[in-house]
């Protein structure tokens, strides 16, 4: 068995990054679409871990700076989607054409 | 092979830390069966005692004394049908229960009975077992959701909306107790000359800080620990959704809340994860305010003597409750209808005799007192919850929130404040 | 600490996290997607265990998994999804979308093959960071190096709070 190294983690975090990529790029849904850029943040969050194994504590600090700015930016967002709904019964991203000539 | 086993009894750390699977696996399995003797004879010491409380006698016909009334309830609970409300989410309704079970159990990990004894001890400790328990919001909202009814969801939202209030409300407190662990003060506000490393999460190394400064974190810096103690006591009640902050599980208000629609074995679940979580919530504020598994008056009364009547606790509860027994079996009606309920009482009280016995040779005292006294405090803290229960009325959901974010909030973020100020002035 | 089994676990985890991610963006119901997520998030902070990153697997658990799947469950019930169920799920771009993410993956793959930097990185044998004091050293860092960092990011959150409920009231 190959012992498992800094590389295997990298690997991982880019499946998960190009997961969350095709989810933003391809699904109507706004929730669905808002729990993508959350795999992607975690994607980037393994990533910083991962090296901070290497090079000292500084990744792991950050990491906990991304979470918390993913938890910001949820919540902003999430309340965007209830404003905007409450306008247009609707939770699908093309249907959000107001501004379109 | 057998290295492997014994090896572990001569280190001095928990299974996990030593990385011994065998020895972590043991550990699980005696808490899973300790855990499922603890509810059971919580069901049955919840019912007798509200009963007493209310001057009525509780179950008293299936076994003497209503003994064997928790092992009939299983049984009803497990031959029950098992309904799916009609257009319920078949697999969110499923995994609801299994989640809230997992994170009630799985906060267990850290739980140190005694200074080796825990499954592992992770840095984290405290961190850990609140986040777990935090988990178990996630399970309610996804069990009123999947049952597609008013009731539940309704129920689940603001058991939800409750234990997320009350959640912040235990972090503070937690927070304040754990910068305890790294501030010391001057006589009864600590000890000057006491070793006082950093601070720490790992729940292990919490009690041995107390240990080590002489002081349970309740009596330190002296009202503060105190203040912080009871912020910690009214959240995790109404972190586990009992009594007096019950209103989302009300039977006369909302028919049973989130679990409406649970019968039988699911139901079961949710029984079990309740109790659970009690017990877990209890042994974080036995933890980090009352001395863990430290006996009492450690510094007051110390010295051989001290020592040795101290050790002879367990064996005296466990003689004192054979006892109770045979009082209770004399008084048993001497009537031959009577008579298997009086030889099963009788029974009992040579079973506790037997462990009381057994608790006064010297090794086995030596041992057991950690666990026994952790376990002693634990048990208050279900007393406690039972005799809430018995006797609050239940807050209405506004006066529930603004208990949590008026009232609660304000006072941890204060002792937080003035805990770290006097810690650094003394 | 020492590590027991670490193949074995690190498979487990990092499959039960990429199907967790697959999951997340192929379910049509929006409630199981964010339990896929969910299970995805538990999978992470148990690889950051294994990573020796304690604390961050702590906060992972508290504040993603407990906190922020919590506010997305919540918005998922309150937004009605039984019709946005019966609806197309993919959008009329997704072929586009699709090579996209598939190029991206092709740059990742070429990246890792070709390159001799991070090959040079897997080789070294990482430091066996002490996981007792794991929390206090990030500690240090935090309230040291990271100060302003630390002060900016608790402003962000009032204003964050400020905005979600400024955004979800009916009435301002």
């Amino acid at each position: 068995m190959v012992p498992i190294t800094i590389l295997h983690y990298l690997i991982v975090a880019a499946g998960l990054f190009v997961l969350g990529v095709v989810g933003v790029l391809t699904r109507r849904n706004v929730v669905i679409i808002l729990m993508s850029i959350e795999l992607i943040l975690n994607a980037v969050n393994l990533n910083l871990v991962a090296f901070s194994r290497l090079w000292g504590l500084h990744g792991q600090v950050f990491a906990i700076f991304v979470i918390t700015d993913a938890a910001a930016e949820a919540a902003v967002g999430l309340g965007i989607l209830i404003a905007f709904f409450r306008n247009k019964e609707t939770v699908n991203v093309d249907e959000v054409d107001l501004l379109k000539w | 092979m057998l290295d492997y086993v014994t090896s572990y009894l001569k280190s001095n750390t928990t299974p996990g830390q030593a990385g011994n699977l065998l020895w972590a696996f043991i550990y699980i399995i005696l808490i899973f069966l300790g855990l499922s003797v603890a509810v059971i004879a919580m069901n049955w010491l919840e019912r007798k005692i509200l009963a007493h409380m209310q001057v009525r006698l509780g179950p008293m016909r299936v076994g003497p004394h209503g003994l064997l009334q928790p092992i009939a309830d299983a049984i009803k609970l497990l031959i029950k049908e098992d309904i799916m409300p009609a257009e319920a989410d078949k697999s969110v309704f499923w995994i609801a229960p299994v989640l809230v079970v997992i994170t009630a159990f799985t906060t267990f990990i850290v739980v140190p009975f005694g200074p080796t004894h825990a499954v592992t001890d992770m840095n984290i400790g405290v961190l850990f077992m609140l986040g777990v328990s935090s988990l178990s919001v996630l399970g309610i909202v996804m069990a009123g959701w999947a049952s597609n009814s008013h009731y539940p969801l309704i129920g689940a939202l603001r058991s939800s909306a409750q234990m997320v209030s009350y959640e912040i409300a235990m972090g503070l407190a937690v927070v304040a107790a754990v910068l305890m662990t790294s501030l010391h003060g001057v006589g009864l506000y600590g000890v000057a000359h006491g070793a006082v490393g950093d601070g720490t999460l790992s729940m292990i190394d919490i009690v041995k800080a107390q240990q080590d400064q002489h002081a349970w974190f309740i009596f330190k810096f002296f009202p503060l620990g105190l203040i912080a103690f009871f912020i910690f006591a009214v959240a995790m009640v109404a972190e586990t959704n009992r009594a007096p902050f019950d209103l989302p599980e009300a039977e006369s208000e909302l028919t049973a809340g989130f679990h409406t629609e649970y019968s039988g074995f699911r139901w079961s679940l949710f029984f079990l994860a309740e109790y659970s979580a009690m017990i877990a919530v209890s042994s974080i504020a036995v933890t980090l305010w009352l001395g863990g598994w430290l006996r009492p008056f450690a510094t007051w009364l110390t010295g051989e003597t001290w020592d040795l009547v101290f050790s002879l606790f367990p064996a005296a509860t466990f003689l004192l409750l054979a006892l109770i027994a045979i009082v209770g079996t004399l008084r048993m009606p001497k009537h031959p209808y009577f008579r298997v309920q009086t030889i099963g009482l009788a029974g009992f009280a040579a079973v506790l005799a037997l462990i009381g016995i057994v608790l006064l040779m010297p090794p086995v005292r030596d041992r057991i007192q950690d666990i026994y006294w952790f376990s002693l405090k634990v048990a208050g803290f279900m007393y406690l919850y039972i005799w809430y229960r018995g006797t609050f009325p239940r807050y209405r959901f506004d006066q529930l929130m603004r208990v949590g974010w008026k009232v609660l909030l304000p006072v941890g973020l204060g002792v937080l404040i003035l805990t770290a100020i006097v810690g650094v002035l003394l | 600490m020492t590590p027991v089994a670490t193949p074995f676990f690190f498979y487990l985890l990092s499959s039960l996290a990429l199907l967790g991610g697959i999951l997340v963006i192929t379910r049509k119901n929006a409630v199981h997607s964010a339990l896929a997520l969910i299970l995805t998030l538990l999978a992470l902070a148990g690889l950051y265990l294994m990573l020796y990153a304690p604390f961050v697997a702590g906060v992972q658990i508290i504040l993603y998994a407990g906190g922020i799947m919590v506010l997305f469950l919540f918005v998922i019930m309150l937004v009605s999804i039984e019709k946005s169920q019966r609806e197309e799920q993919f959008n009329k771009q997704w072929i586009a979308g699709l090579v996209a993410a598939v190029a991206l993956g092709a740059l990742f793959v070429r990246v890792f093959v070709k390159s001799k930097a991070l090959h040079d990185l897997a080789g070294m044998h990482p430091a066996q960071l002490p996981e007792q004091s794991n929390t206090q050293e990030i500690a240090v860092y935090l309230y040291g190096n990271y100060m302003l960092a630390f002060e900016i990011a608790s402003l962000l959150l009032l204003v964050a709070i400020i905005g979600a409920v400024v955004m979800a009231k009916k009435r301002i």
